[in-house]
């Protein structure tokens, strides 16, 4: 049977999407009760009263909860999910606020009612008490610090951390050339089109609690709710259903809701269900902001970097639940595939009264690509050399790999990049974008008076990070295998990819292949999904477990058909005689001759009945180290992270007048490994393309200096539509494999979006000969920019 | 329509549709959104809801074969009309509306939140465009949020959808 590794295989789970039958949580528990949240409309105050006595007497109100109401773990700040040393004034919020609140939205009163619309009722007739305290709002406020977000974290610093390797200082002040930049880069947010949702029930017989939720990891979530809610994690079952996108904003866990809808489901014996509206997804969940970065570096006559410092804040918002990841993976990645044979990196992480900052596909990488390619394209201008030559001559080659990059990464582990080809990559990508014509077609457009300028940029995205995942694979009498994985999906195609792995390894057609994901029930130890991790992480363990699985059914046909193991082999679902395919049985009778039974519940089975015959009556049926069934369950833990890579390009026209952006063409060269299925790989570069494009040029979190978020809508915040991505998307693959996993592959989830600011800054900046150093640009600020570099 | 009163007090009126071509009755405030009438009254669930503000097209339904955004419009105001929901696109007999083929065929879906939203939107447009060049496929679409795909394999599934549409109708125009 032929491989469907690499091919492109049509997704499984679309049929019940196309359909409208796909299961998100809000499609689930009709007639459960419905929470609705009275949430800060101050960024900074202190609450003196809530009053919810006229909202007790709003028809269908069932319940109304303030902190005062919370009990035992649930009354303490929810947790520090990545504590690190550095992380020395480490914040997080209480589940509903207690005495002051530190960002609009900031969860104050739940109530619980018949319905959504009669809990929203009660939600209006709160009242709540302030005494507004002055917000801090942006780096420059926080670092200032005349006010402080919270009142025992001094200087608004959560953390201050650095990294080193070689003698930065030095190296830059024994260079020939030294330049420095001011560099501010801000992202927005996940905004995945499904909002969090979580639904909850409390089988009072039983003592269990069943708990579904829009999230990137169920078995982060049970722990954590078993842990606040004081139950067994035996008692506690978490279901991932459809996820509408998650993007990064929900492996943030537990959320407020995630704890008190459960409790509330327990405490009132009733099925509790909260979904979030789009202004709350806005003010209450959590975003990506600003960094600024001050980078200073010394490099030859050729470009070749000597020296490296980069200092920089970082904004964290109101709370760190999720540590200091996103600076972490700033400060590593930043350097791509460049080696500077000194590097040192500083950060400031601040607090400020916004919503909470936490990774965003990309997670902080964009920010990294950014600063290092706008410095490349510095000194390429400085020395007069093309840009891409600059890059070449301070790439890793090919024969350096494994690099050390003297650095700890983000999963607590050395910067050792596994294995890539960079110089081959921009190769690829100049040949597809049309490099070296490039300067012959802005002549010929600057003729017509037009302004149409080129750049590029080149990341390195550290993937599969660990520290592990599992799987286990069943083959049940029907022949038909079920998967399950513990890791959860929110668009990736999983259920196919995973598929494929397992139909090839165990040679099965796909169609028989079922994979279950987020279900722990099903599986209960896994990591989630995150930095482009599984189908490295998950489809190795998938392919581990198949490969065990598939032993015992060789093992178990040898015996049956009195043949050598090693010369059978498994095509279409029949276990057979290699070369001779008429020769075997089909896998589900082989499942039934693994599992001895005393009672026949159909045909098949009486095969395997203690009367039936054919046992060797001198042993047990079930061998002392052997199980019934076919079945196989491993895991994979990689020794370190997998380093994926890729060189985006853009040709783009500015237009004289309104100063609008507009994308000629856009390319993509990407290396992740192997691809088990282009067509989702190109789907994950295509839409990460789009959220790339939006970051640099559309999406931006306006807050006023009072706190305020005054674009949370749909209608404010520009998210792009189909007239905003490019007409002209061209991708090419380099395929390097990873030593460090069995199927040699690497993630790809989150590189469409990494150099999207970095390449449009380099693009414009070409195209209308003015410095680019912050980004996101919109043409207001376009326009602004050539008023102060002499009005252009 | 009846007034009736729900177990909380409030007014409740009577709303007759015909929705995928069953006549369907509920029994609704004057202030249920017709998406969320849709999703907890009738239970089709596939109708999503991406924004309440009808910024980002989810929500589209087909009201007597125009694409409308459900969380714009109360119940009450569509009673007697004729709806087809992203349940109703397939055929009787299961087989997938054009558009909806083109969806799998071309990748056009990854988490599927909006796509119901966009299957009949495109299904309203290519009924008055049956023959999109790029533009006006870009056109159609240009209303509705996608945060997954980017928007590129939707652009192609307009097309492959309008050719699915040809072929099928001229395999129709074969057999007779």
């Amino acid at each position: 049977m032929s491989s469907l590794f690499g091919t492109r295989v049509q997704r499984v789970e679309d049929d019940r999407l196309i359909r409208g039958h796909g299961a998100y949580v809000d499609d689930l528990g009709a007639g459960a009760l419905a929470a609705a949240f009275v949430r800060s409309p101050h960024a900074h105050a202190r609450i003196t009263d809530i009053d919810v006595s006229a909202a007790q007497d709003v028809p269908g109100v069932v319940a109304i909860y303030t902190y005062e109401d919370l009990t035992g773990r649930l009354a303490e700040p929810l947790p520090l999910l990545i504590p690190h040393p550095a992380l020395t004034h480490g914040r997080t919020p209480y589940p509903l606020a207690h005495g002051e609140v530190n960002h609009v939205g900031e969860a104050v009163v739940m109530v619980v009612a018949t319905d959504r619309y009669a809990a929203e009722d009660a939600v209006d007739v709160i009242d709540v008490s302030y005494e507004p305290l002055p917000a801090v709002v942006g780096i420059e406020a926080a670092r200032t610090a005349d006010n402080l977000v919270h009142d025992d974290v001094p200087g608004n610093l959560a953390a201050n951390a650095t990294q080193e390797h070689g003698d930065a200082a030095a190296a830059i002040a024994a260079a020939t050339h030294v330049l420095e930049l001011d560099l501010e880069i801000e992202r927005s947010a996940s905004t995945p089109l499904e909002g969090r949702g979580v639904l909850a029930e409390w089988d009072e017989q039983a003592g269990r609690l069943r708990l579904w939720t829009s999230t990137q990891t169920s078995t982060g979530v049970r722990a954590a709710v078993a842990a606040k809610l004081g139950l067994d994690l035996s008692q506690v079952d978490v279901i991932t259903p459809d996820v509408g996108g998650g993007f990064g904003v929900k492996i943030v866990h537990p959320w407020p809701e995630e704890v008190l809808v459960p409790w509330a489901a327990r405490g009132l014996g009733r099925p509790v269900k909260f979904t979030e509206d789009r202004l709350e997804h806005f003010i209450a969940s959590a975003h990506e902001r600003a960094q600024l970065h001050h980078v200073t570096v010394g490099y030859d006559d050729d470009g070749r970097m000597v020296g490296l410092d980069v200092r920089f804040w970082h904004d964290n918002g109101a709370y760190v639940p999720y540590g200091l990841i996103v600076p972490i993976v700033t400060s590593t990645q930043l350097l791509g595939p460049y080696k500077p044979p000194a590097y040192r990196v500083e950060f400031d992480s601040l607090y400020t009264n916004t919503v909470q900052v936490t990774p965003f596909r990309g997670a902080g990488r964009p920010h990294g690509c950014f600063v290092m390619e706008r410095t490349m394209d510095a000194i390429a201008a400085e020395r007069g050399l093309d840009r891409a030559v600059v890059r070449e001559r301070n790439f890793i080659q090919p024969d350096e790999f494994p690099y050390d990059q003297g650095l700890i990464f983000q999963d607590g582990r050395p910067l050792i990049y596994d294995s890539g080809d960079y110089p081959a990559l921009l190769t690829k990508l100049k040949d597809l974008v049309g490099w070296d014509a490039f300067p012959a077609e802005q002549a010929a457009t600057a003729a017509e008076g037009r302004r149409v300028g080129i750049g590029l940029a080149c990341y390195v995205e550290g993937t599969g990070v660990g520290p592990y995942e599992g799987a286990h694979v069943v083959v049940e009498t029907s022949g038909k295998v079920k998967v399950a994985t513990g890791l959860t999906t929110q668009g990736q195609g999983h259920q196919t990819a995973f598929a494929q792995l397992v139909a090839d390894e165990l040679g099965v057609p796909l169609h028989d292949v079922d994979v279950v994901t987020g279900d722990t029930r099903r599986f209960g130890y896994a990591v989630g999904t995150f930095a482009s991790r599984a189908a490295v992480m998950s489809g190795s363990a998938v392919t581990l477990a198949a490969r065990k699985a598939k032993d015992k059914a060789l093992r178990v046909a040898a015996d049956a058909l009195e043949v050598a193991a090693a010369d059978l082999e498994i095509t279409d679902g029949v276990v057979h005689v290699k070369g001779d395919p008429d020769s075997g049985i089909g896998l589900g009778t082989v499942a039934v001759l693994s599992n001895p039974l005393r009672y026949a519940f159909d045909e098949a089975a009486a095969a395997a009945t203690q009367f039936a015959g054919g046992a060797d009556l001198a042993k047990p049926p079930i061998a002392a180290d052997d199980e019934p069934g076919i079945e196989g369950r491993a895991f994979f833990s990689p020794l370190r992270s997998t380093f994926a890579s890729g060189m985006h390009a853009v040709v783009v026209e500015t237009d004289p007048q309104t100063a609008e952006v507009t994308i000629l063409r856009y390319c993509v060269v990407h290396d992740c490994g192997p691809l088990i299925n282009p067509l989702i790989v190109e789907g994950q570069i295509h839409g990460g393309v789009a959220q790339g494009v939006g970051g640099a040029l559309y999406e931006r979190m306006a807050y006023d200096e009072t706190g305020q978020l005054l674009n949370a809508s749909f209608m404010d915040f520009l998210m792009p539509y189909a007239s905003e991505v490019p007409r002209t998307l061209k991708i090419d693959h380099l395929e390097t494999p990873s030593p460090l996993n069995p199927l040699g592959i690497k993630g790809a989830g989150e590189a469409g979006v990494i150099p999207g600011a970095a390449v449009l800054a380099a693009a414009i900046e070409d195209a209308e000969g003015i410095p680019i150093r912050s980004m996101p640009i919109s043409p207001s600020d376009l326009f602004e920019l050539r008023a102060t570099h002499g009005g252009r | 329509m009846t007034a009736y009163q729900d177990a909380n007090g409030e007014e409740l009126h009577e709303v007759r549709l015909t929705v995928n071509g069953t006549a369907r009755a509920a029994r609704v405030p004057a202030r249920r959104l017709l998406s969320d009438c849709l999703r907890h009254d009738l239970r089709l669930t596939g109708t999503h809801v991406g924004c309440e503000h009808g910024v980002c097209g989810a929500c589209t339904i087909l009201l007597d074969g125009a694409a409308v955004r459900s969380c714009l419009l109360l119940a009450v105001s569509v009673d007697g009309t004729d709806i087809t929901t992203v349940e109703g696109l397939a055929g009787p007999d299961g087989t997938l509306s054009p558009v909806q083929q083109a969806f799998a065929e071309c990748h056009g879906l990854q988490c599927g939140y909006c796509t119901p939203g966009f299957l009949t939107t495109i299904t309203a447009g290519l009924a008055v465009t049956p023959d999109p060049d790029d533009e006006q496929a870009r056109d159609m679409i240009g209303g509705n949020l996608c945060r997954c795909t980017g928007y590129q394999n939707i652009l192609a599934a307009v097309h492959r959808a309008a050719e699915i549409t040809r072929e099928r109708a001229a395999d129709a125009g074969g057999r007779s």
